[in-house]
């Protein structure tokens, strides 16, 4: 099985260890990856702009993955919602798809919607299945306590996306079940999702998106010396606690580039492999 | 003496033009940090830290990146093997044509005594180098009108320093081929090489010349017999085969003889090779005096900016010398447009229109900022937008070839502007995550600012709802206005709200505050219903359309299916594009 592979924006500034991390556990579970070097940015920020600049550059990657006859696999929730949402938008409407295709042409591109977006957790739990990720498991987890948080853009609005119940989602908890920017607002409302968390009983948290690593990890980091919060609740991305799971090792998984630490997490499988 | 009088003119006008343009790097500012460094003090700190880096052993580093990344161009093979093709045949032909032939008399001779331009080695490599420059030219022009890449584009400091350096091979190589054809010229060396030489010696050497040398003479023609030719070929060993290789050894030149021939005697009696002469020196000449000004000025300035990004680092680095490399780096552009193809918003310029979204093309308007040059509202509005949409991924900086940090550069500039108090809409969209992660860079109290500001100028009134009188008119204030919400398929659905506050409940920021009206203006549900009832003053008055986050919770748990974020999405498009109209109408007036 093979995919485009869609970089988020964010990832070679500040989450390298998630394009690390994804590619050493698809590459374990025998997913072919393909790097596009001319995609683009997905078009999320441009939608709050220009809605024809965001359904253009939406529909540029869009087309550069049917171009390689494969479908386009994200790993951001709000890569996955844009590109689901534009997908939509190029296959309903005809008038929006000979628009944007007209200027595509420019490039020598055009999109028929021959392909779709997939996020990599629907990819994970759909087309690999958790019995086929499970056999290849190694070490578990048994006894950590982490919280999933799925993002927005993975559920809502749901008829786009089509992954999940979007008021009670279970797909992403059965995976981690395997083994059984920044303002005030910003700051008030990750402060208010990690308490929840904490108060739940959890230890760690999940997360499969950039933008909600971003929050968790660096906003938490901020969060933590700026608010004098001492509570600490470190989220790890999913390719890093499937990674880990698999038997890869965390320096590949990029553990050490987290902000707030998620060392512990191998220190316990370590631990555990011991006694 | 026109020729040594040109020469020093314009070596004085290279020369001061070098003088003055790299006094710019350290008189010149970037950013918001550099301000406060004079330039005495960049120019000592640029002397210690060259001197400290040329001492240490950092110096492998910089003998490693000039091997790597000057004389061998990896990273541009790496990127494009055509583009490597055209530029190691401009950057070796250029190079060694301007060593072996420009300055023939100062590196040649002294290196070879016996050399003279028209023996061998000398006339093949010269030609050769100088194919290599038009077999380069000659990709450059395919790939810019040809292939067309998409988002390379041609300014007008490209096609000069292509029509500059294509007169200066073209005239050379007809200057070569005219002089072969020359019967005046040919006369010229016979009266001066030739001693004691009686008619019929001249005669057979004419017929000689014209049989192997290819000499158009008006008189001599072949065929010519066995008997004459070895006579000439004996004269010709006597007196000039010291100094003449075969012309066929100069084989671009030879050709173009074989081509002009039948017009040889003609162009020879119109003087044509002394024309050819004049143009071919002035324009090398030409090229010398404007070569600080233009593109090519990149021979010097990129190397430079390649060997400073080597073993400079922000935040390690003594920040005067980022200040002083920020300036070299945009002399060091040569306007290759790399970035603008592998820019990752580069597509939005083909919604936009807005020329400054393209990394190439923010350089020649940030080089216009920088140097205090008069822009007028409009162009600054241009450079500001084209600045702020950009995702901040670093693609630029990783691929520029010339070693260019863009990333940051873009970062200071648009920090400066900003603190210019020129509003910026873009800072409330995603976009300024990166910006958000650079806070504490900023100043904390500070940071806000600009985002206030944009708020200000989107507001109708100038002021967020909460100031505002409360009493909502009876009339729409824009009737049908709200037809216009068409961009967005989906976003006309508002008018099937019943304002149950389902959306306004779901809504996680609302929920975060209190006493949400206070901080958000109106509340999602509100937003429809002022929708529906035309009141656009009321909802671009509102702070919830730009801290909406885009969750699409309320959209979702909507039981009238209207989609409300898809909603809030078109009315920030809608208040932005109104907020930029207002906005040049302003500095219009």
């Amino acid at each position: 099985m093979n995919f485009v592979l869609l970089r988020c924006c964010t990832t070679p500034i500040v989450l390298k260890q998630y394009e690390w991390s994804t590619n050493a556990v698809m590459e374990k579970l025998g997913i072919g990856l393909l790097d596009v070097p001319e995609l683009g940015c997905c078009g999320y920020p441009l939608r709050n702009i220009n809605f024809k600049a965001h359904v253009l550059a939406t529909a540029r990657n869009l087309a550069l993955s049917e171009k390689e006859n494969l479908d386009l696999l994200t790993i951001c929730n709000c890569c996955y919602g844009t590109m689901k949402y534009v997908d939509n938008l190029m296959k309903d409407d005809a008038s929006i798809r000979n628009d944007v295709n007209t200027t595509l042409a420019k490039e020598g591109l055009r999109y028929e919607g021959d392909i779709t977006a997939r996020h990599i957790l629907q990819v994970l739990y759909e087309d690999i299945g958790i019995e086929a990720i499970r056999e290849k498991v190694v070490r578990t987890f048994d006894g950590l306590k982490i919280a999933t948080h799925y993002g927005c853009h993975i559920l809502r609005p749901s008829e786009v996306t089509q992954f999940d119940n979007p008021h009670s989602p279970t797909k992403f908890d059965e995976l981690v079940d395997l083994w059984g920017i920044n303002n005030e607002l910003s700051l008030d409302l990750t402060e208010n999702k990690l308490k929840d968390a904490k108060q739940s009983g959890a230890d760690y948290l999940c997360v499969a998106c950039s933008y909600c690593q971003i929050q968790f990890d660096i906003v938490q980091k901020i969060l933590l010396s700026q608010r004098g919060i001492e509570a600490k609740l470190p989220s790890i991305l999913y390719p890093q606690l499937l990674g880990l799971s698999l038997g890869i090792d965390g320096e590949t998984l990029g553990l050490a580039e987290n902000r707030v630490s998620t060392s512990e997490i191998e220190w316990f499988l370590l631990q555990k492999a011991a006694s | 003496m026109f020729f040594t009088i040109t020469l020093y003119v314009s070596l004085a006008i290279f020369g001061l033009g070098l003088i003055y343009k790299v006094s710019t790097w350290f008189r010149y500012t970037v950013g918001v940090e550099a301000r406060d460094v004079p330039p005495s003090q960049r120019v000592l700190a640029f002397v210690k830290g060259l001197t400290l880096t040329l001492f240490s052993p950092r110096i492998l580093t910089l003998l490693k990146v000039f091997v790597l990344d000057v004389l061998l161009q990896i990273k541009v093979l790496q990127q494009d093997s055509l583009k490597w093709a055209m530029h190691m045949c401009m950057y070796y032909g250029f190079t060694l044509l301007l060593l072996m032939h420009g300055l023939d008399k100062i590196v040649t001779a002294a290196l070879f005594p016996n050399y003279y331009p028209t023996v061998n080695p000398f006339l093949f490599l010269r030609n050769l180098f100088g194919i290599l420059i038009i077999v380069g030219i000659g990709i450059a022009l395919y790939r810019r009108f040809i292939l067309r890449v998409a988002r390379l584009r041609t300014s007008p400091m490209d096609l000069y320093a292509i029509i500059i350096l294509a007169i200066i091979m073209i005239s050379g190589f007809l200057l070569e081929g005219t002089k072969i054809t020359s019967y005046s010229k040919f006369q010229d060396m016979v009266e001066e090489y030739t001693i004691q030489a009686d008619e019929e010696e001249l005669r057979t050497l004419e017929a000689y010349w014209v049989a192997k040398y290819g000499v158009v003479s008006p008189e001599v023609k072949g065929p010519f017999d066995a008997e004459t030719l070895a006579a000439g070929q004996e004269a010709h060993e006597i007196s000039c085969i010291e100094c003449h290789s075969r012309p066929q050894w100069g084989f671009t030149g030879y050709t173009l003889a074989k081509i002009t021939k039948p017009a040889a005697l003609l162009l020879d009696r119109a003087h044509a090779s002394s024309l050819l002469w004049y143009l071919h020196f002035l324009a090398c000449f030409m090229g010398l005096a404007y070569l600080p000004f233009s593109k090519m000025f990149h021979i010097f300035t990129t190397p430079l900016s390649l060997l400073a990004n080597s073993v400079m680092e922000k935040g390690k680095s003594e920040p005067a010398n980022i200040a002083t490399r920020q300036l070299l780096e945009l002399d060091a552009c040569m306007h290759c447009g790399t970035c603008s193809v592998q820019c990752r918003v580069g597509v939005v310029f083909e919604a936009m229109h807005n020329a400054n979204i393209l990394p190439s093309e923010k350089i020649p308007s940030v080089k216009a900022l920088v140097a205090g040059k008069k822009l007028n509202g409009e162009e600054i509005r241009d450079i500001q937008e084209g600045l702020h949409l950009c995702t901040n991924c670093f693609r630029c900086t990783v691929v520029c070839p010339a070693g260019i940090n863009l990333q940051e550069l873009w970062f200071n500039v648009r920090e400066t502007l900003l603190e210019k108090g020129e509003p910026e809409f873009l800072v409330l969209s995603p976009l300024s995550l990166y910006r958000g992660l650079m806070k504490q860079s900023l100043g904390q109290t500070y940071y806000p600012d600009p985002i206030n500001l944009a708020l200000k100028a989107i507001y109708p009134a100038g002021i967020p709802l909460e100031m505002q009188d409360r009493t909502i008119p009876l009339v729409p204030s824009a009737n049908g206005w709200s037809s216009t919400l068409h961009t967005s398929v989906q976003a006309k659905t508002f008018s099937k709200c019943f304002s149950c506050v389902t959306c306004t409940n779901a809504c996680p920021v609302v929920r975060n505050y209190p006493n949400p009206i206070e901080f958000v203006g109106m509340l999602p549900h509100q937003i429809m219903h002022a929708a529906g009832m035309g009141l656009w003053d009321l909802i671009f008055s509102s702070k919830m359309l730009w801290d909406c986050l885009g969750c699409y919770q309320c959209q979702e748990h909507c039981p009238q299916s209207v989609r409300v974020a898809d909603v809030l999405y078109e009315l920030k498009n809608m208040a932005i594009t109104q907020a930029r109209k207002k906005l040049v109408k302003q500095i219009e007036k």
